[in-house]
C-alpha cells in the first residue's frame, strides 16, 4: 500500500478501479498513517474518520457500478478555512469554535461531485493571519523535515499533512503567499490560481480581493488534476471570473524550449539567504539546459510591496472580521449590555495577530488616515500591477525564490510582527497583482531542509507554469516525503 | 511616535476590542513600528494614479430575480450561542426603565 504514497491521483484511480486495492483500504491506510505519524506533526485540527469510512465505502459502490469521477476514493484534507457542511470548521480561532456550517463552500460540492473523501480538517494561523501557524488558537504544527521548525503559513496544517504523507493532496489558501510559502517550507508544490479562477463561495473571508483557495500536492500533475475541479465560473462569487477550467494535465511533458523565463533582479538583492539563491539559480540553470530563455526583467516596485499588503489586507479583515459579534455563531461572553457583550467576546476569541490586524485596518480606514494609508497603498498596488504587465511583455513566466529563507524555527519570530511578515515579502506581489503562481521544490541546504522556487504567470495562464513546473518536477526527481514517515 | 497609546485605545473601541491598559501598552508599540515602516510609501508619487480595489477587472455580474431556495429559518439560526425559537437572542440594547 506504501507505494500509493509516490503515486499521482490518476495512478491510484487506476488502481481502484483494478481492483488491486479498494477505496476503504486507501482510506484506512491514510486513517492509520494518521493515527501513527499526526501525534507528533499536529497538522490536523479534525479528523472524520467514520465520514472518511463512509465516504470511501460510497465511492467503492460508484467504481463497482462503473460511474465516473476523477476523484472516486481519493482522501484530502480540507484547510479549516472552508465550510464542510454539518463539520466542524473553526479558523483554528477560538471565536468560531463548535460552529457547524449548514452549507459547503462552492470547492467542497465540486469535489463530493468528483467522488472525493474528507480525511478532515487541517490546522492553519487563525483567519489565515501568519506565516507559521504558530497562531493556531489550537495547536502547533510541525514541519515534518525538523520538527523544531515551522511549517510555515498560514496553510501549515496543509503542507505538512501532504508532507508527512497523512493525505494524497489538501487544500490551502493564499493571501500573501498563505500555500506557497508552507509548500517550501515542506517540500511539497502548491499552486495560488488567478484570482477569481476559483470561487471563493464558502470560503471564510480575511482579505476578500487577495484570497484564493489553491491545492498542496507531491506533484504537479495532482495540481493540475485539482485545479481544473474546483477552477471555473461560479455565480456564487460576485468576482468569479467567467471562463471554464480546462484539462490543464495536456501541459504536463510539454518542452520548454524557446520559452522566456523572467528573472526580476529585485528578488536577488538584500535578505535572501545564499544556499536559497543558490538553489533557484540551480533551477535556473536546469531550465536553461531544457531550453529556455533567461531574460532580465525588473519590478521595480517590490521594495513597496509588503507595506501595500499590509495596509489592504489588514484593512479588508478589519471589516471582514466585524461580523464575529456573539450573536450569530460562535463564542459569546457575558456583558451588561450589547456592546460590552461585542467587546468582550472579540478580545476573548481572536488572538493576537487578529486583534493587531483588526487595529491596524481599523487605524487606517479611519478618518483622517484613509487617504495617507489605504488609498495611497491602492494606488501603489496600481504601480505593483503595471510592473507585472510589462514584465510580461518581455517573458512568458516568471521565477523569483518563494521565500528569503528555508524553514525557520518554532518560536523565532513570533514576538516581532514585521520579521514574520518579512517571510512574505516574495508571494504577496502576486497576489496584489491577482496572477497565478506556484512554489516548486527545487532541493535542499545543508541542513536537509527544503528550498522552494516560486513560478509567476499572466492571468489565467495556469498552463504555462504547469508546463514548466514538471519539466522541473522531473529533471529534479526530489524526495518528498522525509525517511522517518516514509516507512 | 507615530501613534499614541489614546489612539490605540480609541482605534480599539472602534474595533469593538475590551482591551487591558497592558495590551494597549503593547500594541502601540508594535503599530508603531508596523506604521513607521509603512512610510515608505511615501516616498512614491502617486499622484493622478487610479487606485486598485480588485486585481482583476470584471463586471458586478447582473442575474434575473428569480425565486431560489435558501438557507431554512431554522438552519441559519443553528450556531446561534443564544436563541429564543427562531431568533437570535441579544443582551438589552436600549435602556428600560422600570
Amino acid at each position: 500500500m506504501r507505494e500509493v504514497l509516490t503515486m499521482n491521483i490518476r495512478e491510484i484511480g487506476t488502481a481502484l478501479k483494478k481492483g488491486e486495492f479498494s477505496a476503504l483500504e486507501l482510506t484506512e491506510f491514510f486513517l492509520n498513517r494518521i493515527e501513527k505519524y499526526d501525534g507528533e506533526i499536529k497538522s490536523y485540527l479534525l479528523v472524520t474518520r467514520d465520514l472518511a469510512k463512509e465516504m470511501a465505502k460510497e465511492a467503492d459502490r460508484r467504481i463497482r457500478s462503473g460511474e465516473s469521477g476523477e476523484l472516486l476514493g481519493i482522501p484530502i484534507a480540507v484547510k479549516d478555512i472552508i465550510c464542510t457542511k454539518g463539520i466542524e470548521t473553526t479558523c483554528a480561532s477560538k471565536i468560531l469554535k463548535g460552529f457547524i456550517p449548514p452549507y459547503d463552500a462552492t470547492v467542497i460540492k465540486r469535489l463530493k461531485r468528483e467522488g472525493y473523501v474528507l480525511l478532515g480538517k487541517v490546522n492553519m494561523d487563525e483567519f489565515a493571519m501568519g506565516s507559521s501557524t504558530e497562531n493556531s488558537a489550537f495547536q502547533v504544527t510541525r514541519n515534518p523535515w525538523d520538527k523544531d521548525r515551522a511549517p510555515g503559513g498560514s496553510s501549515g496544517g496543509s503542507a505538512a499533512s501532504v508532507a508527512t504523507g497523512l493525505c494524497v493532496a489538501s487544500l490551502g489558501t493564499d493571501t500573501g503567499g498563505s500555500i506557497r510559502q508552507p509548500a517550501s517550507f515542506c517540500g511539497v508544490f502548491g499552486l495560488k490560481p488567478t484570482y477569481g479562477a476559483v470561487s471563493r463561495f464558502g470560503l471564510i473571508a480575511f482579505a476578500s480581493s487577495l484570497d484564493q483557495i489553491g491545492p498542496l500536492a507531491r506533484c504537479v500533475t495532482d495540481l493540475a488534476i485539482l485545479l481544473k475541479i474546483i477552477g471555473g465560473y461560479d455565480p456564487s462569487d460576485s468576482t468569479s471570473l467567467p471562463f471554464s477550467a480546462s484539462d490543464y494535465t495536456t501541459f504536463l511533458g510539454q518542452d520548454i524550449k524557446g520559452l522566456r523565463i523572467g528573472i526580476p533582479k529585485e528578488y536577488f538583492t538584500e535578505g535572501i539567504d545564499h544556499e536559497v539563491k543558490h538553489g533557484v539559480e540551480k533551477v535556473i540553470g536546469t531550465l536553461m539546459k531544457c531550453g529556455a530563455e533567461p531574460v532580465e526583467i525588473s519590478l521595480p516596485h517590490t521594495k513597496y510591496a509588503l507595506a501595500t499588503y499590509y495596509i489592504i489586507c489588514t484593512a479588508e479583515a478589519s471589516s471582514n472580521l466585524a461580523r464575529y459579534d456573539g450573536v450569530k455563531y460562535g463564542l459569546r461572553m457575558g456583558g451588561k449590555d450589547i456592546l460590552d457583550m461585542y467587546k468582550k467576546t472579540r478580545v476573548n476569541g481572536f488572538g493576537k495577530e487578529v486583534k493587531r490586524r483588526i487595529l491596524l485596518g481599523t487605524y487606517v480606514l479611519s478618518s483622517g488616515y484613509y487617504e495617507a494609508y489605504y488609498r495611497k497603498a491602492s494606488q501603489v498596488r496600481t504601480l505593483i500591477r503595471r510592473d507585472f504587465e510589462e514584465a510580461f511583455k518581455l517573458c512568458e513566466v516568471i521565477v523569483t525564490p518563494t521565500s528569503p529563507t528555508t524553514a525557520f524555527k518554532l518560536g523565532e519570530k513570533i514576538d516581532d510582527p514585521l520579521k514574520m511578515y518579512l517571510s512574505d515579502i516574495f508571494t504577496i506581489p502576486a497576489n496584489l497583482a491577482g496572477l497565478p503562481a506556484m512554489s516548486v521544490p527545487c532541493g535542499f541546504d545543508s541542513q536537509n531542509l527544503p528550498i522552494g522556487i516560486q513560478l509567476i504567470g499572466r492571468p489565467l495562464d495556469e498552463g504555462t507554469i504547469f508546463k514548466v513546473a514538471y519539466v522541473l518536477e522531473k529533471e529534479t526527481d526530489l524526495k518528498k516525503i522525509p525517511d522517518e514517515f516514509s516507512v | 511616535m507615530k501613534i499614541e497609546k489614546e489612539t490605540v485605545k480609541y482605534i480599539a473601541h472602534l474595533s469593538r476590542l475590551d482591551l487591558t491598559d497592558e495590551e494597549i501598552v503593547e500594541f502601540t508599540g508594535q503599530l508603531d513600528n508596523i506604521l513607521r515602516y509603512m512610510d515608505q510609501l511615501n516616498e512614491l508619487k502617486t499622484e493622478g494614479v487610479e487606485p486598485t480595489s480588485h486585481a482583476i477587472e470584471i463586471k458586478t455580474p447582473l442575474r434575473e430575480d428569480v425565486v431560489r431556495n435558501s438557507l431554512s429559518q431554522e438552519e441559519s439560526v443553528s450556531n446561534a450561542p443564544e436563541r429564543k425559537g427562531p431568533f437570535f437572542k441579544v443582551p438589552p440594547v436600549i435602556e428600560t426603565e422600570e
